[in-house]
C-alpha cells in the first residue's frame, strides 16, 4: 500500500515560492506522470517525496504518515544520471540493496543467503536483458543499459513508491520504447506507486494512469519568484483511451 | 601540414623524444667533466664516471673500514625504513581522516578548518619542536614526514569524497544503507584510487622532509651521507647517491601507479 496525500503543501526558499497550495490524493499503484516547464517545482515535489527536502507548510503523507526526513528503502529513486556505483560490477550494483538489508555491519552476504540474493539479482538481470554484461563496470555500459540497471537496482528492494526523475531524458529515442516496456513490466510485477517526471508529452500519456501538469497560475513579471507553481491539469488516463487531449495540451504548454 | 597540436609521435618516436633530455644532460656532463679534468686532474667538482664507479664500489660492495658495515645499503635501509613507515602512517591518517571529513558533515565542520590550517604550517619550521619534544631519534624524523604529508593527503581524499555525486549517496540510502554502510561500501572503495594518487603526489615532499631531517640529526641514511661528504666536496659520492634516490623515488611512483591500475580497473579512464 502506498497512497499519497498532499494537503495545502507549500515550498518556499526565502522569498521565492516554488510550490503553492498543492492538494492531491494519489491512489495506491497509480502511475503518475509529472510534466511542466523547467523550474516549475516538479523535481522539488519529487525530492520532498524522497525526503531530501521538507515542505515549508502543509502536509505530505504516505499511507497517512508524514514522509520521513531522509531517504529510505520504501521509496526508490532513479535519477537521469550518476545513480550507479562506478566501483561495482553490474551484478554487484544490483546485489547492493540486498546486501545492505541482509548485513548491517559488513554489507556483504555469505553462504546460502548470498546464493539466494544472487539468484534474485540474476533473474532480474535476465528480465532487463543485461545478463551478458553482469561482470562489466557501469562506465563500460551504454546510456540505455545504465538506466535499465539503475531501474532494476531501485526495484530490487521492492519499494512501495518508485520515483523517476527524467529517467530517459538522456537516451536515444529508439531506446526509450524498450525502457517503457521494462518500466511497465516492473510496475505491474512489483505493485508500486510510481511518480515519473518527464519532458516527453507522448511518454507521459503512454505510461501514466494519471497525468499532473505543473505550472504557475499567476505570474508577476516584476517579481517572478513571487508566485509558485501548482498542479494546473490533473488528468486521469485510461490506458485504453490513450489518444485523448494531447493536441490541446501541447498548445497550452508551448506558451 | 597538420597543426602542431595534432602532431603525435609514433611509439618509437615518443621513446626517443623522452630519452633525449637524459642523453643531453649526460653528454653535457661528460663534456664538462672531461674539459675540467683536462685542465686540472685533481678537480673534484665534476668527477669522471670511472671515479664515480670506483666510489660506488667502495660504498656498495666493500665494508666500511671503521664500522664494518656496507654504507650504501646501510643508508638505503635506514632511509627507506623511515620513509615507508612515515608514508604508511600518513596513508592511514589520510584515508581515515579523509573519509570521516568527506562523509560526515559534523566531522567536516569540526576538523575541516583545523586540517586546512595544519596543512599551511611549514613542516620544517616545526622541526626544532619535534627534535626538542621527541628527541633526536627515529620518531622525530618520521613525525616530520607525517606532519608534512598527512594533512595534504587528508585534504585531497576528503575533497574526493565531497566530489562524489549526491545522486549516488541518495540512491544508496534508498537501498537501505546506514551511515556506516554508506561509508564502508560506497564512499571508502571510491577513495582508494585517490589515496594512491595523493601518495604519488606527496612522494616528492616526503623525500624532501626525510633528507632534511637526516641532514640535521642522524648517524646513517641517504640524506645524512650526502650532507656528511659535502664537507670534502665528494661529488663522486653525492652524485651517485642523488641518482640512486631519484631511482628509488621513481620506482615507488611506478609501483603505486601499477598497483592502482591493477586493483582499481574501474577508476582508469576509458
Amino acid at each position: 500500500m502506498a497512497a499519497v496525500t498532499v494537503k495545502n503543501l507549500w515550498k518556499e526558499y526565502g522569498d521565492q515560492v516554488v510550490l503553492e497550495n498543492l492538494n492531491l490524493q494519489i491512489a495506491d499503484r497509480e502511475f503518475v506522470t509529472l510534466i511542466g516547464a523547467s523550474g516549475c517545482g516538479k523535481t522539488t515535489f519529487l525530492r520532498m517525496l524522497l525526503g531530501v527536502e521538507q515542505p515549508t507548510r502543509g502536509q505530505l503523507l504516505i499511507d497517512g504518515q508524514p514522509v520521513p526526513p531522509e531517504p529510505g528503502p520504501d521509496r526508490g529513486i532513479v535519477f537521469q544520471r550518476y545513480s550507479l556505483f562506478p566501483h561495482l560490477s553490474v551484478l554487484e550494483n544490483l546485489m547492493l540493496g540486498l546486501e545492505f538489508s541482509g548485513s548491517r555491519w559488513l554489507g556483504k552476504l555469505f553462504g546460502a543467503r548470498r546464493r539466494a540474493a544472487l539468484e534474485k539479482a540474476e533473474s532480474l538481470l535476465e528480465a532487463i536483458g543485461l545478463h551478458t554484461a553482469r561482470d562489466k563496470y557501469p562506465s563500460q555500459l551504454s546510456g540505455g543499459m545504465q538506466q535499465r540497471l539503475s531501474i532494476a537496482q531501485s526495484v530490487i528492494r521492492e519499494p512501495k513508491i518508485l520515483l523517476l526523475d527524467e529517467p530517459f531524458g538522456a537516451l536515444d529515442p529508439g531506446i526509450t520504447a524498450d525502457m517503457h516496456e521494462i518500466i511497465l513490466r516492473l510496475w505491474q510485477a512489483n505493485r508500486m506507486t510510481i511518480f515519473m517526471i518527464t519532458h516527453d508529452l507522448k511518454e507521459s500519456f503512454q505510461l501514466g494512469t494519471r497525468l499532473l501538469v505543473f505550472d504557475k497560475r499567476r505570474h508577476d513579471p516584476h517579481a517572478p519568484e513571487r508566485y509558485g507553481a501548482t498542479v494546473t491539469y490533473d488528468i486521469p488516463l485510461n490506458r485504453k483511451k490513450q489518444a485523448m487531449p494531447a493536441p490541446a495540451l501541447t498548445v497550452e504548454l508551448a506558451r | 601540414m597538420p597543426r602542431l597540436v595534432n602532431l603525435h609521435p609514433s611509439r618509437g618516436g615518443a621513446l626517443a623524444l623522452g630519452a633525449l633530455p637524459f642523453l643531453l644532460l649526460i653528454a653535457a656532463y661528460l663534456f664538462g667533466s672531461a674539459t675540467r679534468l683536462a685542465e686540472n686532474p685533481d678537480d673534484k667538482l665534476l668527477p669522471a664516471p670511472s671515479a664515480m664507479v670506483d666510489t660506488l664500489k667502495s660504498y656498495a660492495i666493500e665494508e666500511d673500514r671503521r664500522s664494518g658495515e656496507i654504507l650504501w645499503w646501510l643508508d638505503t635501509g635506514a632511509s627507506m625504513k623511515r620513509l615507508l613507515i612515515a608514508l604508511g602512517i600518513s596513508a592511514l591518517v589520510g584515508i581515515v581522516g579523509g573519509l570521516a571529513i568527506g562523509a560526515l558533515p559534523l566531522v567536516r565542520s569540526l576538523l575541516g578548518p583545523f586540517v586546512a590550517a595544519l596543512a599551511m604550517i611549514p613542516p620544517l619550521a616545526i622541526l626544532p619542536i619535534l627534535f626538542i619534544v621527541l628527541g633526536l631519534g627515529e620518531v622525530a624524523k618520521i613525525a616530520l614526514i607525517v606532519f608534512g604529508v598527512a594533512p595534504c593527503i587528508v585534504r585531497d581524499v576528503s575533497l574526493r569524497a565531497g566530489e562524489l555525486p549526491k545522486e549516488q549517496l541518495i540512491k544508496a540510502q534508498t537501498l537501505g544503507a546506514s551511515s556506516w554502510l554508506l561509508a564502508t561500501r560506497v564512499i571508502l572503495p571510491q577513495l582508494w584510487p585517490r589515496l594512491i594518487d595523493a601518495l604519488r603526489l606527496t612522494l616528492g615532499s616526503a623525500w624532501l622532509f626525510l633528507i632534511a631531517a637526516e641532514a640535521i640529526a642522524s648517524t646513517e641514511g641517504l640524506g645524512y651521507r650526502i650532507f656528511l661528504v659535502r664537507r670534502y666536496l665528494a661529488m663522486d659520492v653525492i652524485l651517485p647517491y642523488v641518482i640512486w634516490i631519484t631511482l628509488l623515488a621513481y620506482t615507488m611512483d611506478w609501483l603505486l601507479r601499477n598497483t592502482r591500475a591493477r586493483l582499481f580497473p574501474w577508476a582508469e579512464a576509458h
